[in-house]
Order: structure tokens, then sequence, then C-alpha cells
């Protein structure tokens, strides 16, 4: 095989002002943004519906349940079309969302849709660390006069959340590497930027060996971040604290 | 706001389409569960071999293919499959090596996946058995066959079926090469009729459907064990 590398494509101009380096880090950036928000709302939402799969009411144990089901079980590439292409024609305010600027749309549709699916797998994570201690911490707090929402707050959750760091450590590094399916959408993150470099430069290797360093160093990042907030918060006497 | 559905483009023709791209779904999917596991298992018996070298690379294989999107991972063999395979082989460049590309992908990048639950499932069988094992007289190749690996599967098999649920899932990703696999033809059909929303929520109900009777069986076959 004859490739003729070049490296130096990157330098080169693409746009006004901009070379194709601005291109990837331009895209990187997103890449960053989107994961980042979902995160936020995966952990937002995740939290609250693994506390209601611990509590001890059917009805609402029932309805995370069937949230974790079907945000489990349809393709995220699935949801993302049904965000993109349905939810507008279906939500009471889907009028307004495509009145947006089209790029809002995309972003909106990825990062609600990421933060969504994400949610169901730290619902499960959380539900498992709750399920992890010992009963009797609960019926400590209750017995001590502690109302229930009183002790999760102040007994169940603390040891929980703490439990779950590396467990949650793969899920944020899963935001990150789900949001490049956001690339069909036509959202301009880190691998629709190294798709658009190919198409404009013909240098297919460069540009996809860049892309994928990029992601190497998101969860890189991604995993001191973690490592750091596992080293802070482990519980004194449990394995891998110090 | 209302909007008004209409289901007709679900009809007999386009039913005859979509099991023809579910075809292919299933078809990427069996292969890479089949390949997966035998690569993945060599893989782990690698990594937990005494021989560093082997090591090293299982542990660089697996950590690569773990820290990239699978969309990077497809895109970068639909470039590198066709032209390897067209070199080697001497095709015309017209064959289409989509469905082969994709085949290979996914199952070098689930092998990954795969070799870290086969780990996990080799590690958990007691060290007394290995030892009783060497006790024999048995070879490491023997006692990986004969005693370690058919206790390890047994106990890993809610695992590898689940990450094969997942990996079903996960060949919807295959869009991004434009081959019509069931997901691909159900948005083809969707656009060309002006009906995607229709299309897209089938779809989605489809492969609810089949994931969720999947791990509903999963969950059966755990709670009865294999006996």
């Amino acid at each position: 095989m004859n490739y003729h590398w070049n490296w130096d494509v990157f330098f080169q101009s693409a746009a006004k002002n901009q070379t194709y380096l601005d291109w990837l880090l331009a895209g990187a950036l997103t890449t960053v943004f989107i994961g980042l928000a979902a995160w936020f709302i995966a952990l937002a939402l995740g939290d609250v519906l693994g506390v209601l799969r611990t509590v001890p009411s059917k009805l609402l144990s029932g309805i995370a349940a069937a949230y974790v089901e079907i945000f489990r079980n349809i393709p995220l590439l699935v949801q993302l079309f049904i965000w993109y292409f349905v939810m507008p024609d279906l939500l009471p305010f889907g009028d307004a969302i495509k009145q947006m600027n089209p790029v809002w749309q995309q972003y909106i549709a990825a990062i609600l849709c990421l933060g969504t699916f994400t949610a169901a797998r730290v619902c499960e994570q959380v539900r498992s660390g709750i399920i992890s201690l010992p009963r009797g911490q609960k019926n400590a707090g209750l017995a001590l006069g502690l109302t229930l929402p009183q002790t999760y707050r102040h007994v169940i959750l603390p040891m929980a959340f703490r439990i779950i760091v590396p467990p949650l450590t793969s899920e944020f590094l899963n935001v990150f590497k789900n949001s490049a399916v956001a690339s069909t959408i036509g959202l301009l993150e880190l691998a629709a930027q190294g798709r658009q470099l190919v198409d404009y430069t013909a240098q297919p290797y460069e540009s996809f060996i860049a892309v994928t360093l990029l992601y190497v160093l998101i969860n890189i990042a991604v995993m001191a971040l973690m490592r750091w907030i596992e080293s802070r918060t482990s519980v004194p006497g449990y394995i891998g604290s110090k | 706001m209302a909007y008004s559905f209409d289901f007709s483009s679900i009809n007999a023709d386009n039913l005859v389409v979509l099991a023809e791209g579910m075809r292919i779904s299933l078809q990427i999917t069996v292969t890479a569960v089949v390949v997966g596991i035998v690569w993945g298992t060599l893989l782990a018996m690698m990594r937990l071999s005494s021989v560093k070298p082997l090591q090293w690379f299982a542990a660089g294989y697996v950590n690569t293919f773990r820290s990239i999107p699978l969309v990077m991972v497809l895109l970068w063999f639909f470039l590198i499959v066709p032209q390897l395979l067209q070199n080697l082989l001497h095709l015309s460049p017209n064959n289409d090596l989509r469905l082969t590309s994709a085949m290979v992908a996914f199952s070098l990048f689930e092998a990954a996946y795969y070799s870290e639950i086969i780990r996990a499932g080799i590690q958990s069988v007691s060290k007394g058995q290995v030892n009783a094992a060497l006790a024999l007289g048995m070879s490491y190749g023997q006692s990986m066959r004969l005693v370690i690996l058919p206790q390890a599967f047994r106990n890993m098999i809610p695992l590898l079926l689940t990450q094969g649920i997942v990996l079903f899932q996960d060949t919807s990703l295959v869009y991004v090469s434009a081959l019509a696999d069931f997901f691909g033809q159900a948005y083809g059909i969707g656009e060309r009729d002006g009906r995607i929303v229709e299309l897209l929520l089938f779809a989605g109900a489809v492969y609810f459907v089949i994931c969720f009777s999947a791990s509903l069986l999963v969950r059966r076959f755990q709670k009865k064990g294999i006996s």
C-alpha cells in the first residue's frame, strides 16, 4: 500500500483564520460540552430514579423500573433519532423547538438523549449501592426516630454514593464515548469533525488517528478526575480506602 | 398540537424489506458474539498467563478498544478492512465489503468487552480447583480446558448473553456506513414515505420487544440456574 502521509495537513487553512486543527479542537470541545451537560442530567435524574427503585412503594419503584427497562432496551441511536425527529412533533412545546436554529436542535436532542439514556444506568448503580448496604443501617436510622426521607438523606445516601464512585467512573467515560453517536444527526462533535476532515483533506489516517488520540485524552482526563474524587470520598475502613 | 399518525407505511411490502434488514442485524450480532467469545477467551487467558509480553498485548488490546467510541471503531474498520482485503485478495474495488467490515469491527471490538467478562469469570473459580488440577498432573492447557473454563463459563452465561443483547442494539450503529440493517431500512422507508415519526417509533418498539424479552429470558435463566 502506498499511502501518502502528510501530518502538516492539520496546519493548513480550512476556512477563514482557521486550520483543520482548530476544527478538531472545536469538535473535542463540543464533545466535552455535551458529555458534561448530559452527565449532569444523568446524575440528577438517575439519583432520583435509583432512590425510587428502593423505596417501599410498589408504584414508585415500578415507575423507576419501567424507565430503566425502556431506556436500556432501545438502541441509543434509535433513541437519539426519536428525540431529534419524533419529539418535536409530539411534545406540546415542539413547535418552539422547530423554530430554533438547527444547531440548537441538535444540541438539545443529543444532550437530552444522552442524559436520559445514562440516567437509566446511573439509576441501577445507585440502586445497587443502596441495597449493598447492611440492612441494619436503615433500621438503625428509623429506630432513632428519623423519618424515611431523613434516613435516606443522612444515613443511606452518604454511604451509597461513596461506594458507587468506581462504577460511576465507567458510566462517566461511557457518556463521552456515546456522544460520538450524535454525529449521526449532524452535530459537529469530535467524530463528525474527523469525518469532515477526511472529506476535505483526503487524509483519512491522520484525521482518524488524531480523533482517536483526542478521545483517549478525554478518557484519561476523566479517569484522573474520578480517581481524585474516589480518594477524597473513600470510606475509612473499606477496601480501597487509605 | 395533534400529530396525525399514519402507519400505512408499515405494510406487507415494507415488512419484507425490514425483515431483510433484520437478517443483516442478526447476522452481524451472531458473528460478533461467536468470534468475540472465542477471541475474548484467548485474550483473557493471555491476560492471566505468566508470559509478560502476552499480558501486555492483551491489556493493550482491551484498553485501546475500551477507550474508543464504537462509532470511531466502525469508521476505522470501514476505512481499513476494504483496502486490506482488496490488496490481499485482489478484489475489484466494486465489491461491497461493508458487511464484512462491520462483522470484523464488531467481532474485534466486542472481544475486548467479552474478555473482561471472561477474565472475571476465570478469576471467580476458586484457587483450589486450579491447584487440584495441577496436582493431578494436568498441564496448564488441560486444567484450563477441562476444569476451569467449564466452571467459569457456567457462571458467566447470564453476563455473556446480556452483552449479546447490548451488542444487538449496537449493531444499529452500522448506520454510519449506510449499511442497510434493520434500523437503516426503517429510517430509509420513513424518509422515502415522509413517515419518519411512525417508522422510528416502530423500529424502537421492535428493538424494545426483542431486547426486553431476551433480557427476561436471561433473568429466568439466572434464577433457575443452569443444571
